[in-house]
């Protein structure tokens, strides 16, 4: 077996970036920025040869029947995505005092997420997301007393994984196969067994764990908010990243012929999800908190355009369209909170009180991330990113979820306006904010792709198109 | 002439950078004498559909949503275009008088950059767009500088509206994703959409609007919303904000889905003329000027909506006159009660009475505009609402003769309870609140002095909105 070290390269950089990170805290113990530099430079390394691998013709590797590892186009963009949001963590936790640990663990991550973007058959991909979300389970823990946070998030982790190896070899044992187009070809011939749609639907549940999707959700706001505040922006980005391709993977990949359980089972993960998750957010009082229950709606967002019932490249564009809107957006959001309170607590919504009197510019950043993540001008991404879903929906008839998104954007702009009035409160003059310059960058990066997508979203649409 | 179209979109929103007073009363002001130079160099441009607009603009801007940045003006939209830049501008310079704040000048800026851009849209989606710019700054207008309930109050208006442009954004995609195009003027030209999708499109399409306009049941925003609004908030969201609602149904839903529109109408009509009879009750009911002057527009705006249910062009004519009468009237209505309550620091009717003897030109101003918005012939409200009811009378039938008997019944109601305004605070002895009223100063009254004209000069020459509008609106009339 030969192996296509050019299509690999990518993963090798990521996981190089990784152990250099390691080997920089062993020998320039302290230095932040050898640490932090390393791991930053290796991150730019691993997209930017991600996408120069994604601009020649598409290579496999680890080929028996089919393929494991596919290099193509998508995959190019799903892996720079990756070392992107690992850039702009990197760069965003300068706050957060430790060093050789934090950034492996990082890198290990991010590794994770590049040979996930790679994966053609059930295996791999489960493996691939795991390596994303381990390093998480240490990451979150690492803030002091937020222990249980962590376990929680380990052990309905640990169940989610088991539920989705359940549902793949239920698959295999159904259609003896794990390779995504062998998959499709076993489905589409052949008497389906009940043994088979349940191991569709636990694979599908078993993935939504990770894109916090209800009812598999609740360990995401304790973990947001007992983790550093780096770390819940790196959660609620590329872990839910991860999740998201995984899920699109499966459900257009690997389960086309089976599409009638997938559209159901994704409808509802996907009406529960916005509906509840925007609901509870309404009573939220704390910022991560706020920002994760928002998240979890927006999960359903991500998810909605899946649903309809005849699997498309149309939905399939507009949920990674709308996945990349969000990205922008909730990294603006956490890096204007961490630019404004630090790396350690986002602390209560009512704390952010005359936030822009402090700190004019990350308010007003937040501000406009907030505003785009309810939908409105002028955070003109995230109202381009409901007309996208919108869009979808209504081409493909699936009208009435159509109006359950269009419904749940009102109930969401209710508390995303309640934090953003807040920032404008009238309050006493205080001292100004001082920002690192690692976080300024990435917010003002983060706030500039927004303003931009929001008035260019064709350059997001052009590239989501197959 | 298609550069103009781009500036006057484009002065406001640069003037609204720098957040000062001075620099928005100066690109008010040229937006607004650039939305009046609209009306030279027009022509049909070879176009037979229902819009032919005098100028175009059409470039593309995101094709993968059927977007693209296609701007027009025609006989429909130029009088409220004119009427946004002018109301805009006399805010700036009421702002610019009185010791306003730079912050909220830049905000009504923003605001006349969405509404403008609502009324030149010629793109189903731009036009849902430019819908959505005018919510957060109108939000942030209420909230920020207005009375003391103004967060709630701001809250019901944002959220109401948004409920609307939802679903005005869903009623888009079904139109766009069947026809396969969002262009206003192909899409009015060539009714290409199958009955039943119509008739979807146009109920989703009529609640949106109808929450905007706003069309009773759906109008429970608007009394808070105008009451806790500053002065100037209150002047453009009743001068001009409620006119997205009704230009937006006349132009999209009518326009784009005439079959929906008329099996829709007949219940559109009964709303209209339910409207116009609450909002006359009620009103007589109320004990606070703005919140009364908040009343009698859903009152107009029923007179407005009922004109566009009779589906003809008269109607038409009416709900356009009535739109801009409305916009002039009642903007000056919410100026004077702004000065009124800021001086009297309450706006309590029965605390209000004897105005006339403390300050004689406010409480004359004042009536003259309450005489405009009761209709009195003569003056610019009276076209609106008389043409509505020929209308309706016109288009025969029970149920439409008892729709006109009935909004006739309901202008009488609103000539009763301005009367009774105007009874209440012109006569009797001066209460403590109003002694010691000063008169209107100089920039007050510069910002009212082209709305009191106006308010006569369409009254005498309606011909100065209808004329332009003649042909849109006759070949606009299915």
């Amino acid at each position: 077996m030969s192996f296509d070290h050019v299509a690999l390269l990518p993963a090798y950089l990521a996981a190089a970036t990784a152990v250099a990170a390691f080997l920089a805290d062993l020998i320039a113990p302290g230095r932040r920025s050898a640490v932090a530099g390393v791991t930053a430079v290796g991150a730019l390394a691993t997209g930017v040869v991600a996408i120069l691998v994604g601009r020649g013709p598409v290579r496999r590797t680890f080929c028996s029947a089919d393929c494991s590892y596919v290099a193509d186009h998508r995959a190019a963009l799903v892996a720079a995505l990756f070392a992107a949001l690992t850039l702009a963590v990197v760069a965003l936790s300068v706050p957060v005092p430790r060093l050789g640990e934090y950034y492996f663990l990082l890198g290990c991550a991010m590794t994770g997420g590049v040979v996930l973007g790679y994966a053609g058959d059930l295996i791999t991909l489960i493996v691939a997301l795991e390596t994303l979300t381990l390093p998480l389970y240490i990451l979150v823990a690492l803030k002091r007393g937020t222990v249980d946070a962590a376990v929680t998030f380990f052990i309905v982790s640990v169940v989610s994984t088991a539920v989705a190896l359940l549902g793949a070899a239920l698959l295999y044992a159904g259609t003896g196969a794990v390779h995504f187009g062998r998959l499709v070809a076993a489905l589409e011939t052949g008497h389906r067994l009940p043994l088979t749609t349940a191991g569709v639907v636990l694979l599908l549940a078993g993935l939504s764990f990770k894109v916090a999707a209800v009812p598999f959700h609740a360990w995401a706001p304790p973990a947001y908010d007992g983790a550093p505040l780096p770390v819940a922006a790196f959660l609620s980005t590329a872990s839910k990243l991860g999740g998201v391709i995984a899920i699109l993977y499966v459900a257009l990949d690997a389960l086309r012929p089976a599409y009638d359980i997938v559209a159901p089972t994704i409808a509802v993960l996907a009406v529960l999800s916005m509906t509840v998750g925007n609901l509870v957010a309404l009573r939220q009082d704390r910022m991560v908190r706020l920002l994760a229950w928002s998240s979890v709606a927006q999960a359903g967002y991500i998810l909605a355009p899946l649903a309809a019932r005849v699997p498309g490249a149309a939905g399939a564009a507009a949920t990674l369209g709308y996945t990349f809107l969000y990205l922008v957006l909730e990294l603006g959001a956490f890096g204007a909170v961490i630019a404004l309170r630090g790396d350690d607590d986002g602390g209560a919504i009512a704390d952010y009180a005359g936030a822009v009197r402090r700190a004019p510019w990350a308010a007003g950043a937040l501000a406009l991330a907030l505003v785009g993540l309810a939908g409105l001008p002028p955070g003109l991404a995230g109202l381009f990113a409901k007309v996208v879903v919108v869009r979808a929906l209504l081409a493909t008839g699936t009208g009435w979820l159509a109006v359950v998104v269009a419904l749940n954007a009102v109930l969401g702009l209710a508390y995303y306006l309640r934090a953003a009035a807040t920032l404008f409160a009238p309050t006493p003059a205080a001292a100004r904010t001082r920002v690192p310059w690692p976080v300024a960058a990435a917010l003002v990066g983060a706030t500039v792709a927004a303003v931009v997508v929001g008035f260019a979203p064709q350059l997001v649409l052009a590239a989501t198109q197959p | 002439m298609t550069w103009v179209l781009v500036a006057v979109l484009a002065v406001p929103a640069v003037g609204a950078v720098f957040r000062s007073r001075a620099v928005a009363a100066g690109a008010a002001a040229i937006a607004f004498l650039l939305s009046v130079a609209l009306a030279t160099g027009r022509s049909d441009g070879g176009l037979t559909g229902p819009i032919r607009p005098w100028h175009q603009l059409d470039v593309s801007w995101v094709p993968g949503l059927n977007l693209r940045f296609h701007l027009g003006v025609d006989g429909i939209s130029y009088p409220l275009v004119v009427l946004t830049t002018l109301l805009t501008l006399l805010c700036c310079v009421y702002l610019l008088w009185t010791d306003g704040d730079g912050t909220l000048a830049a905000l009504l800026l923003v605001i006349e950059v969405g509404i403008v851009g609502v009324f030149l849209a010629l793109d189903l989606v731009l036009f849902f767009v430019f819908l959505e710019i005018v919510l957060l700054p109108m939000y942030a207008v209420i909230a920020g500088w207005g009375g003391a309930g103004r967060r709630p109050a701001a809250r019901k208006f944002v959220l109401y509206t948004l409920f609307g442009s939802v679903l005005l954004l869903v009623g888009v995609f079904v139109v766009v994703s069947r026809a396969g195009t969002a262009d206003l003027v192909v899409l009015s030209a060539q009714h290409m959409l199958p009955a039943d999708t119509q008739l979807a499109a146009f109920i989703l399409l009529s609640i949106a609007f109808a929450v905007k306009s706003p069309l009773w049941p759906l109008h429970t925003w608007l009394p808070d919303a105008h009451t806790e609004a500053p002065t100037v908030g209150s002047v453009i969201l009743a001068g001009v904000l409620l006119k997205m609602g009704t230009y937006g149904l006349l132009r999209v839903a009518v326009g784009v889905l005439p079959d929906g529109a008329r099996r829709v109408a007949p219940v559109l009509g009964v709303l209209a003329v339910t409207a116009i009879l609450v909002g006359g009750l009620v009103c007589l009911a109320q004990t606070e000027l703005k919140r009364l002057i908040a009343y009698s527009s859903v009152g107009h705006m029923g007179f407005v909506l009922l004109g566009i249910a009779t589906l003809t062009a008269t109607g038409f004519e009416a709900a356009l006159i009535g739109n801009v009468a409305h916009g002039i009237i009642t903007g000056l209505l919410f100026f004077l009660a702004g000065a009124i309550k800021d001086r009297a620091h309450t706006g309590d009717l029965s605390e209000l009475g004897g105005l006339r003897e403390t300050a004689p030109y406010l409480s004359g101003i004042l009536g003259y505009a309450a005489i405009a918005s009761l209709g009195l012939p003569g003056l610019a409200g009276f076209w609106g609402e008389a043409f509505a009811v020929i209308a309706a009378l016109r288009r025969g039938g029970p149920l439409w003769t008892v729709l006109a008997v009935l909004a006739a019944l309901g202008g009488a109601l609103a000539a009763a309870y301005f009367l009774r305004l105007l009874y209440r605070v012109t006569h009797g002895a001066a209460r403590p609140a109003v002694v010691g009223i000063g008169e209107p100063v100089p920039g007050e009254l510069v910002a009212w002095a082209p709305l009191v004209v106006l308010a006569l000069a369409v009254g005498l020459v309606p011909a100065l909105v209808l004329g332009v509008a003649q042909t849109a609106v006759q070949v606009m009339a299915p």
